[in-house]
């Protein structure tokens, strides 16, 4: 279980970026994250990443604060950040130095395979496209299997088509362990449809400072929720409170930050 | 593993894509370019050459102040039949490469030291740039009482030379890595030397070749200088025994000498280089 306990972030010159955010996710579950730009989205997980250390509260894993990071906690960025010097192989086994060779070229191998780049192996990044490359980046973070893989507007970049096809793909890797195996994935994104296609909940932030406006179970059917015929009615009703969570305050009005219950989204349908 | 496997055949199937996208370099016709791009080079001093030698032949160059290029070439046969050229481009060739192997050593090191840590920088920086302030030759004094007349203070000298432009370059380019690489080293937990090693180093890489062909060529420039400060042997040692005993084609010949080795040497390192940095994906530096 991941736990952020009333975690604030205010950086060196004074502005503060996260305010007494309070979170838990359970192993194996995937959450949304969603929120206005600058909202302090990526802050929250650098956090959890141990890239960067809260000047308030904790973040623990599984009881045990995270101090660093660490190999259990994978993360992929927006842009892939494959090493250009480095072969699509050698990119997918950059965290695995500490294996033994052939350890280390089946876990490669394989990784490589499920993401469809079995034939790359030896390509340099500047070879592939860019739907390609952030294809080696997830299996890069997948292959070490992370208990924890945080990943920021991942897809962000990538044309639509490309996009659903990573999301998928991300859905098959993660639903092929069996359930308690499965790990815990926080997902930054801006687009709301991601957030409802691959989340089991949505958390909604609010900027300046970053709060939790409020949480959302996602309780459609997992296959095929796009076409699920409640989708468009979620998806406007999410729409609606990340608008709320976007609007400025009223002067006196007061934040309801940390808001942790779970309202469920589908029943008020 | 047969659950991985199974996402394999399932979620992997439309994200197939085909290795022949992947085309190797093209080589054939990048190397008849350059070699017609050789030709045109090659055009003028050709014709400067000729108009050189037919000028020494009509006895409208005075040949005692310039020979012609026969002569000089000539001199550089003899040079080499009577084993003199040897001698001389070894001695030459020889403090070269052990001033350059010791200033790119220092440099490399303490490049990496105060462009990975910015406490080595603060420390280190300040007292080596007001070094650099110092002209090289200047040190030659300094070096002679310090290391003798003979080979070290030489050495020392050309190793100087070759620190300079090395660190530099690595230094700012080691500060110029891209943080968002740095980041994924620190999301693998590197140490920070597997982050210099795994990161810091490669992405520094073509600035780094950028540094050692500068240095490279500061040490021929400085092996000169040292030659001509006393020397009983080398290419620079020709150029003044040249002087003293009145045989402009003995120092035309020297000239040419160091302009054949300080070429050839730079080709050598620029190639090796070239192969190292071939991963860059820039205008024109891979293809
Ligand atoms: N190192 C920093 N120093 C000061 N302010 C920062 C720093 N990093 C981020 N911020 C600010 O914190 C806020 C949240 O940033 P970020 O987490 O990147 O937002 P998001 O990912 O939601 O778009 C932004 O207003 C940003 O300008
Ligand atoms: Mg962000």
């Amino acid at each position: 279980m991941l736990r952020l306990k009333n975690v604030s972030r205010r950086f060196a010159n004074g502005y503060l970026a996260l305010d007494g955010i309070d979170l838990a996710v359970d192993r194996g579950e995937i959450v949304g994250i969603v929120g206005g730009s600058g909202c302090g989205k990526s802050t929250l997980l650098r956090l959890v990443a141990g890239l960067d250390h809260p000047t308030g509260g904790a973040v623990e894993l599984d009881g045990a604060p995270v101090e660093g990071p660490r190999l259990d906690i994978g993360v992929v960025f927006q842009e892939p950040r494959l090493m250009p010097w480095l072969t699509i192989r050698d990119n997918v086994a950059f965290g695995l130095s500490h294996l033994g060779r052939a350890e280390r070229d089946a876990l490669v191998e394989g990784a490589l395979a499920r993401v469809g780049l079995a034939g790359f192996a030896k390509a340099l990044p500047r070879q592939l496209s860019g739907g390609m490359a952030q294809r080696a980046a997830l299996a890069r973070a997948l292959v070490a299997k992370p208990g924890v893989l945080l990943l920021d507007e991942p897809f962000s970049a990538l044309d639509a088509l490309i996009r659903m096809d990573l999301q998928e793909h991300l859905l098959h890797v993660w639903a092929s362990e069996p359930a308690g195996e499965r790990p815990t994935l926080i997902l930054v994104t801006h687009d709301i449809e991601e957030a409802l296609v691959l989340s089991d909940r949505v958390v909604v932030m609010r900027g300046n400072p970053g709060r939790v406006h409020g949480q959302y179970r996602v309780d459609l059917p997992r296959a095929n929720r796009r076409s699920h015929s409640d989708f468009p009615a979620v998806r406007e009703r999410l729409l609606e409170e990340l608008r709320a969570a976007s609007r400025p305050r009223e002067p006196g009005e007061t934040s309801r930050g940390g808001v942790t219950t779970a309202r469920p989204l589908a029943p008020a349908f | 593993m047969t659950t991985w496997d199974r996402a394999a055949q399932t979620g992997g199937k439309s994200t197939q894509a085909t290795p022949a996208a992947v085309h190797p370099p093209p080589r054939g016709g990048r190397v008849g370019r350059s070699l017609a791009g050789l030709g045109m080079g090659l055009l003028l001093p050709a014709l400067l050459l000729a108009g050189w030698e037919a000028g020494a032949a009509l006895s409208v160059i005075d040949t005692r102040l310039l020979p012609p290029p026969s002569r000089v070439l000539g001199t550089i046969a003899e040079l080499a039949a009577s084993g003199d050229l040897t001698l001389h481009a070894a001695a030459t060739l020889w403090r070269v490469a052990v001033g350059f192997g010791l200033g790119v050593l220092a440099a490399t090191l303490l490049g990496a030291l105060t462009g990975y840590s910015e406490g080595a920088k603060r420390l280190l920086d300040p007292t080596l740039q007001a070094l650099r302030n110092i002209p090289s030759i200047a040190w030659v004094p300094l070096f002679i009482l310090w290391f003798g007349i003979f080979e070290t203070s030489k050495v020392m000298l050309i190793a100087v030379g070759v620190f300079f432009p090395v660190y530099l370059n690595l230094a700012s380019a080691i500060r110029d890595v891209d943080r968002k690489l740095v980041e994924v080293g620190r999301v693998y937990n590197l140490s920070h030397f597997q982050m210099v090693r795994r990161i810091l180093l490669p992405a520094a890489l073509p600035a780094y070749v950028v540094g050692l062909r500068g240095g490279l060529g500061l040490g021929w420039m400085f092996v000169v200088a040292a030659e001509i400060m006393g020397a009983s042997e080398g290419l620079g040692y020709l150029l003044v025994d040249g002087q003293m005993t009145g045989r402009t084609h003995v120092i035309l010949a020297a000239i040419v000498l160091f302009a054949l080795f300080g070429k050839a040497t730079d080709l050598i390192l620029a190639g090796v280089g070239q192969r190292l940095v071939s991963w860059q994906d820039g205008f024109k530096s891979a293809r």
